[in-house]
């Protein structure tokens, strides 16, 4: 108990992990996927799967944008930042994602102007200040951070800069979701539903999850008693025989979303056909691209980047991460050829990661605890 | 980047009603407020603020909550805020 000791309702905790135990029927394994990488990391940082009982484990999603970027994506961006003239720009979590030839540090090094910003805003300044510069901004992310980039678009064209751009990697969770259902080779009981997304997309578009595939989902906080609360709230779904989207984290999320938010993406941005997930593959639908509207944004359009696919290296397993098919310390190269410090795969990059989460901090109770719970599940 | 962190909104800039100063664990930055149009924060509210913009209102006991969490997260945190200090909106 000594990681829930240390926050502050160890008392609460204790009990409703009391709760979730009695609501496990007897002989019935449940797994439930928790979408989110903020998720993921408040799990390893708490030690929370020691304080499930081992008829439950947590499958950890791909809601981590930065792992799921494909290497080819890492590649394009490349290209486009060492065209003359151009500044690139980019949150400081894509900062050391592994592209075929290094990462954005990496290049940066090298000579290739590559800045890295808080905010896509920050680009904009760096755009004026610049006039005889293209600046392009990464954008990466969920719905979390769309409408943060869309907005930026909105303004720029409304300052009428002329030497600002995005290169659009936005990608949407509700199709990853669905792509996860219908991959044969999952097997999840029920959902721990992204909480910040939800703030921007409500809880609607989750609906499909109980309706077409059997599945309760309940969109959740972030602190443990947050996600030991939906893990509950799943398993009481499953005892009462009932399948519907609940949402546990009514202080932030509401039903509806953020209406003005889902109308600057709409405005700005449009889904794409196709994207490659990394891990996923290709998903239909998946992601979002410059409506030709603001075509003049679009760096895509502007630089006409290679578009190549890129296989990931071949010790890398970030794709069976990613899908719950093995867990973090069962990549081959986990800790050894692949750090925080010498990343070989995303996952291992992000703080949001499953890799580095479980790096920074599960392993050392991993090794008192889980053998012991691997025997008794088996 | 995926981290939502709380910030008190100080004030409104009066020239420009989409860009709020906010303090967050004591740095005072300028963030934009443009996602909220249809229910503006007050000086006192709390936001949740992502990549430099309010995407949530919280209230105040969620904010101290969001905090102890972000605190308690260790680098993550640092490296967010470093990012904020150095950006600059407007
Ligand atoms: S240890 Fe590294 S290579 Fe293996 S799955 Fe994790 S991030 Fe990918």
């Amino acid at each position: 108990m000594r990681f829930v000791d240390e926050y502050r309702d160890a008392g609460t905790a204790r009990a409703l992990s009391a709760r979730i135990a009695e609501l496990c029927e007897p002989g019935r394994a449940y797994a439930f996927m928790e979408v989110c990488g903020g998720h993921t990391h408040t799990i390893y940082k708490h030690g929370l799967e020691d304080h499930l009982p081992p008829a439950v484990s947590l499958v950890h999603g791909p809601g981590c944008p930065v792992c799921v970027i494909p290497m080819g994506r890492v590649d394009d961006a490349m290209h486009i930042a060492r065209q003359d003239d151009v500044i690139m720009t980019s949150f400081g979590d894509m900062m050391r994602v592994p592209g075929s030839h290094g990462s954005f540090f990496d290049a940066n090094a090298e000579g290739t102007d590559i800045r890295m910003v808080y905010s896509p805003l920050d680009s904009l300044k760096i755009a004026r200040a610049n006039p005889d510069r293209q600046v392009v901004f990464m954008a990466i992310g969920f719905e979390t951070t769309t409408p943060s980039t869309a907005l930026t678009v909105r303004r720029a064209a409304a300052e009428g800069l002329t030497n600002f751009s995005i290169f659009c990697n936005h990608i949407t969770i509700v199709p990853a979701l669905r792509a996860i259902l219908d991959s044969p080779d999952v097997r999840i009981d029920g959902f721990v539903g992204p909480g910040h997304v939800s703030t921007v997309i409500g809880c609607r578009p989750y609906d499909f999850i109980p309706r077409d595939y059997g599945r309760p989902l309940v969109v959740s906080g972030f602190e443990p008693l947050d996600i030991l609360q939906s893990i509950h709230k799943l398993l009481r779904q499953l005892r009462d025989r009932r399948c519907e989207v609940e949402n546990q984290y009514t202080r932030v999320v509401a039903a509806e979303g953020n209406p003005v938010a889902l109308a600057v993406i709409d405005e700005v941005l449009e889904p794409r056909p196709d994207f490659e997930w990394r891990g996923l593959g290709r998903i239909p639908w998946s992601a979002m691209r410059v409506r030709e509207r603001y075509a003049a944004f679009d760096a895509e359009r502007i630089f006409a980047p290679p578009g190549a696919r890129v296989e990931d290296p071949k010790a890398c397993q970030c794709g069976e991460v990613l899908t719950g098919v093995i867990k973090p310390w069962e990549c081959k190269v986990f800790g050894t050829g692949c750090t925080p410090e010498t990343p070989i795969g995303a996952c291992m990059v992000s703080p949001e990661g499953a890799c580095a989460a479980y790096y920074n901090f599960g392993r050392a109770r991993h090794r008192a605890t889980e053998p012991a719970k691997e025997m008794s599940r088996a | 980047m995926c981290l939502g962190i709380p910030g008190e909104v100080v004030e409104i800039r009066p020239d420009r009603p989409d860009i709020a100063t906010v303090d967050v664990s004591g740095v005072r930055r300028a963030i934009n407020i443009g996602l909220l149009d249809e229910h503006p924060p007050r000086p006192g509210d709390w936001v949740l603020i992502h990549v430099g913009f309010a995407l949530s209102l919280i209230d105040e006991a969620e904010a101290r909550a969001a905090l102890d969490f972000l605190t308690g997260i260790g680098r993550a945190y640092d490296d967010e805020l470093a990012a904020l200090r150095a950006s600059s909106i407007d």
